[in-house]
């Protein structure tokens, strides 16, 4: 089940990078030349993010090479080992209903040091693919339209966020080991 | 918030190492991330470039618009306060399918045009009506069907694998956003309703 689950993620990639430009094609779709058009807005996304990335990566440096994060991760340990979160992934959790390219440096980070293929890296990834940037969103679409009062949406969107790195630890603990 | 989080975080730096009487890490923590920040984004941007230009492909094709006549009955269910056929649902629509195609930034256009429809059927003006709830959670807790810029992070960094993460990320997402909408549901009947 698992490994067919697996396969799925695989094929994924095959269908995007063949079957969209097939059918586009038999649609009449100039596509190499969309696909360039396509790709020099991803330049224009990484360079839009690359201040705060840098941003981010500064100050987790900082923070996790003078001990601050292994002090965190100590302190936090016997509580989250208790139930079965490693320690590193918890500063994820706070920053991304936060910020988005925040969360990312951080994932970058993690991603980096414990490498991408570790359960960590893994939980990572899924946490930070399966949730949303919610503050920021609130302010921009509420603010768009001059709303103020919120109601309970900041309260769901946080539980939900919750729930999702709840979901994200358990889905890698059953995919991945 | 954010602001203080990140002053917090440089401080507990600057002070755990003060303790520990290594202040010369602070520094150079600080050029080695410049350092990994500018190769993480050199190799980020060739593999964002490439999913954006197959997602531009899609979009040329009508692929966003097919995605998007498919969730349309399921999403009109979501908001029963909207008018059938009322053109709100069109951008709700298209923001869904940008979200689900991880297109982050045609999301949002389509989510600012569907809130300011959403505005117009609103009573009370400076109060979020149910509908743009359900609607500003659609998009929080949303599903990414191929999280591109994490796949990005993953290949960059060295994974075997990058793709290995798709279908775990769309079994948390989608119960994410199922729990938020039955929550959605349950404080509409309690808040709105007395």
């Amino acid at each position: 089940m698992i490994e067919a689950l697996q396969s799925l993620s695989r094929w994924t990639m095959i269908f995007l990078l063949f079957f969209i430009p097939l059918v586009a094609w038999l649609r009449g779709v100039n596509v190499f030349h969309s696909f360039a058009k396509g790709a020099a807005k991803g330049l224009e996304v990484v360079l839009r993010i690359f201040p705060y990335l840098l941003g981010i990566m500064i100050a987790v440096g900082i923070f996790r090479s003078s001990g601050a994060l292994d002090a965190l991760c100590q302190a936090l340990r016997p509580f989250l080992a208790s139930v079965g979160v490693p320690p590193e992934v918890l500063p994820l959790a706070f920053l991304r209903p936060l910020s988005g390219s925040g969360s990312l440096g951080y994932c970058a980070q993690l991603l980096h040091i414990y490498g991408p293929d570790s359960l960590i890296g893994r939980i990572a990834s899924v946490m930070q693919g399966s949730t949303d940037t919610t503050f920021y969103i609130l302010a921009v679409y509420f603010g768009s339209v001059g709303i103020k009062k919120y109601h309970y949406a900041p309260a769901i969107g946080l539980a939900a966020d919750f729930c999702g790195f709840t979901l994200a630890l358990v889905v890698c603990k059953i995919f991945f080991t | 918030m954010f602001n203080a989080l990140w002053l917090l975080l440089i401080a507990a730096g600057i002070t755990v190492a003060a303790l520990g009487g290594n202040t010369e890490v602070i520094g150079a923590a600080a050029f080695t991330a410049c350092g990994d920040c500018v190769s993480l984004c050199l190799s980020l941007a060739g593999l964002m470039a490439m999913f954006m230009g197959i997602m531009q492909i899609a979009e040329e094709a009508g692929l966003v618009a097919a995605l998007a006549r498919l969730c349309t009955p399921l999403l009109a269910r979501l908001f029963p306060e909207i008018p059938k056929n009322h053109p709100a649902f069109s951008d709700i629509v298209m923001n869904f399918a940008a979200n689900l195609l991880g297109m982050g930034n045609a999301a949002t256009p389509f989510g600012l045009k569907a809130m300011e429809k959403l505005q117009e059927l609103n009573s009370k003006k400076g109060e979020a009506s149910p509908s743009m709830i359900t609607f500003l959670l659609l998009n929080t807790s949303c599903v990414t069907l191929i999280p591109s810029m994490i796949i990005g992070l993953r290949a960059e960094a060295g994974s075997s694998f990058p793709e290995e993460i798709i279908v775990p990320t769309i079994l948390a997402g989608t119960a994410a956003l199922i729990f938020a909408l039955l929550l959605d549901r349950v404080c509409r009947r309690l808040y709105f309703k007395r």
